[in-house]
């Protein structure tokens, strides 16, 4: 055998684990999941096939819509705020400040904990009743908030612990991209005079858009998969009113036991998913490429 | 010139007020979850607002591990977290190494291919895993948790760019003096690749440990649960017992903030080697 034949077969050897375990786990079931949206089943036994039945049922399904809108609506507000508060506390931790390392540990800590803990914190600071917020509320004699049976309110503090979640990971990819920027552009703006606002606008922001490219991407990925938090905190309830694409899809799969429509909310979230980064990724090259 | 010195100070407090402002805000909800655990059953039930518990008990986690076996879901957690993470951790780097340094047909197709897996998240899959699963005869056991989780391309990247760094040449000069590729894999770049090893394995370990939607899922028998699969049939006994969910909470947690806490320092520098900057 040639050396070149050899350093192949090792190659195709090397990475065959990982391909083995990503095509039996990922793929395989990948493609199992478009078999069985197209049948009805509650997962035991052989399902019946009903052609696009499932799909066409999605349609005129009022609460899959309502999971859509919240999903969608989870995204559109986590992500930006998720960013601009993690650029924000990247700039305050980049600059000189005492006890700078202790203050960025404190910052990422959240993610080192689970999403149901998180959840959990949340069921605590947000009880109607005998949640941290209420109590403060009755002690300074402020209105209460039904966080728990208002709708927008159980909404919001969905949101909220997300981005207590998430917002340290956000600072911590942008921290790492203000190192990579030469201080050289920003004493060229100074001397140009340009203020403190024009600097992070003409400088910072643009010379971080590979770290927000990468935050975009990732924060609309784990927006629509958003889970745990949900599941837990609010149960998608009142009313459906936090209802998202994946804890319908855990109910209607694993409650109800209708995997094959519950399938079908998988492919829709994953056509979703792949267009809306498709689209993204179009966009950030043209985008390079005008520049 | 003063009035522009002053200026500078002020910003500088502004700033140090708003870090710290941020800091009690990410601590607050963790520092709740430790005061409930600790607090008495008749003060939390007990209207008024209190931010210490006035007389601390244990009482909270003696009720939970009378009522639950802890120590069995830590068990399991524990054991499905550290074997996933062994396998990833083997499996990523034999692989990052085969995408860095190895030339094959096809090479930079599977490389893609790997690397799209992970934007597909397990929900979108999950029927179809549950049914894999099944099929297999896993449904139930720890390796139902375990190989799904261990089929991750995330280390994949992150390998492949590490072991970029490291410089052909050595490579090359091994190779010369008859070495295989294994053993080119074993003595140079598996001794070279302990920060690599420190940061996937500390990752892959934080994100299993904390895995919930498909342990789930994949899990049926209570003696088997994960502490995060555990945590959420404790909270549906137990219902509003704040108490007793947030000290199972807090074991929960514990481990891996204190892990995460000793370990960050790694963890950042592994981002940044690994080209993520």
């Amino acid at each position: 055998m040639t050396a070149r034949a050899r350093e192949a077969w090792a190659g195709y050897a090397f990475a065959a684990p990982t391909l083995v375990l990503l095509g039996v786990f990922v793929l395989l079931p990948l493609g199992g999941a478009a078999v069985i949206s197209l049948q009805e089943t509650n997962g035991f036994g052989a399902g019946t096939f009903v052609g696009l039945d499932n799909y066409r049922q999605l349609v005129q399904d009022p609460v899959f819509w309502r999971a859509s809108l919240n999903t969608a609506l989870y995204t559109v507000l986590v992500t930006p705020a998720a960013m601009a508060i993690g650029l924000g506390l990247a700039l305050l931790l980049d600059s000189a400040l005492p006890a700078r390392g202790v203050l960025r540990s404190v910052l990422i800590l959240p993610m080192a904990i689970s999403g149901v803990a998180t959840a959990l914190m949340g069921v605590l600071i947000f009880d109607e009743n005998s949640g941290f917020l209420a109590q403060v509320s009755l002690a300074m004699g402020l209105p209460q908030v039904d966080w728990q049976t208002h709708g927008p309110a159980a909404f919001a503090s969905v949101v909220i612990m997300t981005l207590w979640w998430r917002v340290g990971f956000n600072m911590l990819i942008y921290l790492a991209g203000l190192q990579g920027v030469a201080p050289e552009l920003y004493e060229a703006a100074r001397l140009d005079g340009a203020n403190a606002w024009q600097r992070l606008r003409h400088v910072t922001v643009p010379q971080l858009s590979p770290q927000s490219f990468f935050l975009v991407i990732l924060n609309i990925i784990y927006s629509f998969q958003v889970f745990d938090i949900v599941f837990v905190m609010t149960g998608g309830g009142p009313e459906r009113a936090t209802t998202v694409l994946v804890t319908y899809a855990y109910d209607t799969g694993f409650v109800t036991r209708d995997q094959g429509y519950a399938a079908a909310i998988g492919v829709v979230l994953l056509a979703v998913t792949l267009v809306v980064t498709g689209l993204r990724w179009r966009a950030e090259r043209r985008r390079e490429e005008s520049e | 010139m003063s009035s522009h010195l002053a200026r500078r100070r002020s910003a500088a407090w502004a700033r140090l007020l708003g870090a710290l402002l941020a800091a009690v805000v990410i601590l607050f909800p963790l520092y709740w979850m430790v005061v409930v655990a600790f607090s008495t059953r008749s003060s939390l039930s007990g209207g008024g607002l209190r931010l210490w518990p006035e007389q601390a008990t244990l009482d909270n986690f003696r009720r939970v591990f009378e009522a639950f076996p802890v120590l069995t879901w830590f068990g399991n957690s524990l054991a499905i977290a550290l074997v996933t993470s062994v396998i990833i951790v083997l499996v990523n780097l034999l692989a990052g190494y085969a995408f860095a340094h190895l030339r094959f047909p096809g090479s930079g197709a599977l490389l893609l291919v790997a690397l799209s897996t992970l934007m597909l998240p397990v929900q979108v899959i999950m029927v179809g895993l549950f049914r894999l699963v099944t099929e297999l005869g896993l449904y139930g056991s720890y390796w139902a948790v375990i190989l799904p989780t261990a089929a991750s391309a995330f280390g994949v990247f992150l390998a492949r760019q590490f072991i970029l760094t490291i410089p052909r040449e050595l490579m090359e000069a091994a190779r010369i003096d008859g070495a295989t590729h294994l053993q080119i894999f074993l003595r140079i770049v598996l001794p070279l690749s302990r920060p690599l090893i420190a940061v996937l394995f500390f990752m892959s370990m934080l994100q299993t440990w904390n895995d919930f939607a498909w342990p789930l899922i994949a899990l049926r028998d209570n003696a088997l649960y994960t502490l995060p699969v555990g945590l959420l049939f404790l909270q549906g006994q137990f219902g509003p017992d704040y108490g007793a969910t947030m000290a199972f909470a807090l074991i929960t947690v514990a481990p891996m903030v204190l892990v995460f806490l000793l370990a960050q320092r790694w963890f950042v520098q592994g981002f940044s080697r690994s080209g993520l900057r």
